[in-house]
């Protein structure tokens, strides 16, 4: 019971995830892919929190449920032309598309089974909120800075974008 | 016979208002009472299961205990508000269904449950049906980690306040869902409203709570209680007493942000009927139509428990502490919440924006960056 519920928890987050994620590429219907994206956001999410990232898990759900899919479907719903648009998911070049899919798939089970994964017991770590904000702030600061700086400098540029012009 | 009606409409009517009202007193007593009850569960599935049985059972019983609440107040809420509004514009309210109204909500319940489940032609159905779920669970969810009192918490997270802050946006995308499935203008213009509300207002909700958790140290929703406890009368350990008087401006803050999130008025412009007849839920009838109106008193509630747990000590009282304390609290805020939406106007789009960019999010900031400067100087 203790050791079957995670690997339960497990499988069903995989099962959602895949599946939400091929209706992302395989959906013909924009609005609805975006949706689906919902359900891959979250269960990543619980993928962080059953390996103990509690802190990366939250800013998981945080960042692209509570900010980047709402924008996601924002733009699609704002946007005229896609708004009514049929996506095509043609087939075409049968043949050789198979023989291209099956050479990455064949090359991608071969690296997968020979390579010699190293597996170690899960480490309950315990909060990792302080461990990640000391270090964002002692050993990886200038990423973190250049990062803020480039996050900043990309608002200012959307928002010179959008800004009528006024004749001064 | 056709006289003797209203006294049996009467006898029914005063026995059952009697119920509802000696079952709100009972419901209070419960809720004093919860710590010594949840004590002996406690006892008794521990002395019976193995320590992992025990918490996977009190977690299922902490859950359902929450669901009940939070779907049975929303009942009393709404009694409650309609009796304010009526107050407030110098009429009666509810006065004919039971002992001054107290059946109203009941009766309007079941009325929603026989409801035809209308489900329009052009709406996508799957989105359609969904959204409504999507939006109640985004309520909800978050009281998993709201603490009633010491260890009286489903889930003692110790990313509490974060895990509140992006369950709660599951709301904005349901409401969204809800918009553009009805396949209506004015569902969709509500529902892309209420999203841009709800994206913009998180700004100054999650700077303000950061404000708080430079103060405490901690993320989690108990130990935010803990920093709080002691001090004179048990009151001036209180944030909102904290910090020369700033964390005064950081709850008046949080309370407008959270009417914005919870989409009360002044910031009820994606359910505008003036304008937009009744917003994302134009569409939607009977149970479905009644699982957002779950959902928005679910979330007043919660964001009113949220705000007394930052800033005015949670379950921790001047005289007795406990689930009580938290609960009267709560209710006080959500009075406050009820009182202003029938004495402001609605605020327009442009200026809920400027209000929101131009002077909440600024002033948040300065609030934290003393918080912090506080902290530096402090220690």
């Amino acid at each position: 019971m203790e050791t079957l519920a995670p690997k339960i928890i497990f499988w069903v987050f995989t099962g959602l995830m895949l599946g939400s994620a091929l209706v992302v590429v395989l959906g013909t219907n924009l609005v609805r892919a975006a949706f689906a994206l919902l359900a891959t956001f979250f269960s990543v999410a619980a993928f962080y929190a059953m390996l103990g990232a509690d802190f990366l898990a939250g800013v998981q759900i945080l960042v692209y449920v509570g900010g980047i899919l709402t924008l996601f479907l924002f733009g699609v719903m704002l946007t005229n032309r896609i708004y009514g648009l049929e996506l095509e998911t043609a087939t075409f070049q049968l043949g050789s598309g198979a023989l291209v899919s099956l050479t990455v798939f064949a090359v991608l089970v071969t690296v997968v089974l020979t390579t010699p994964w190293s597996q170690t017991a899960l480490v309950e770590e315990g909060p990792t909120t302080p461990a990640i904000g000391r270090l964002l702030m002692t050993e990886y600061v200038l990423p973190f800075e250049i990062a803020s700086v480039l996050l900043l400098v990309a608002l200012l540029g959307a928002a010179m974008l959008v800004r009528r012009r006024i004749d001064l | 016979m056709a006289l003797k009606r209203p006294a049996l409409e009467a006898t029914i009517s005063n026995a059952l208002s009697a119920l509802v009202v000696g079952g709100a007193a009972g419901a209070v007593v419960v809720i004093a009472l919860i710590p010594m009850i949840a004590g002996l569960i406690r006892d008794g599935l521990a002395a019976r299961l193995t320590p992992t049985m025990t918490s996977v059972a009190s977690i299922a019983i902490g859950v359902g205990a929450t669901v009940f609440l939070i779907t049975q107040l929303p009942i009393f809420l709404i009694w409650l508000e309609r009796k304010i509004a009526a107050h407030i514009q110098d009429r009666l309210g509810p006065m004919r269904v039971g002992w001054h109204g107290v059946l109203q909500s009941f009766a309007d319940g079941l009325k929603l449950l026989f409801k035809e489940d209308i489900i329009v032609d052009g709406a996508d159905k799957f989105l359609f049906k969904l959204a409504p779920f999507l939006t109640i669970m985004g309520a909800f969810a978050a009281f998993a980690v709201l603490p009633w009192g010491e260890g009286l918490v489903i889930s003692n997270l110790n990313i509490g306040l974060l895990y509140a802050i992006a369950i709660t946006s599951l709301g904005a995308i349901g409401i969204l869902m809800a918009g553009w499935a009805s396949n209506n203008k004015y569902a969709l213009y509500g529902g892309m409203r209420s999203a841009a509300q709800m994206v913009s207002y998180e700004i100054p909700t999650a700077i303000v709570i950061l404000s708080v958790v430079v103060q405490v140290g901690s993320l989690n929703l108990s130990d935010v209680i803990a920093a709080q406890q002691g001090g004179v009368g048990g009151v001036t350990n209180w944030f909102i007493f904290r910090l020369y008087g700033l964390n005064v401006i950081g709850f008046i803050l949080f309370f407008i942000c959270g009417l914005a999130e919870t989409n009360r008025n002044p910031f009820d412009i994606p359910e505008a009927e003036s304008e937009l007849v009744a917003g994302f839920h134009t569409e939607y009838s009977g149970m479905r139509f009644a699982f957002f109106f779950l959902a928005e008193y679910g979330a007043m509630f919660f964001v009113a428990a949220l705000t007394a747990v930052l800033f005015l000590g949670g379950w921790s009282g001047p005289f007795f502490s406990g689930p009580l304390v938290l609960f009267v609290k709560t209710l006080a805020l959500v009075f406050v919440q009820m009182w202003l939406r029938w004495t402001l106007p609605r605020l327009r789009v442009d200026q809920l924006m400027a209000l929101c960019w131009k002077y909440l999010i600024p002033i948040s900031f300065v609030v934290l960056i003393a918080a912090a400067i506080d902290g530096v100087v402090g220690s």
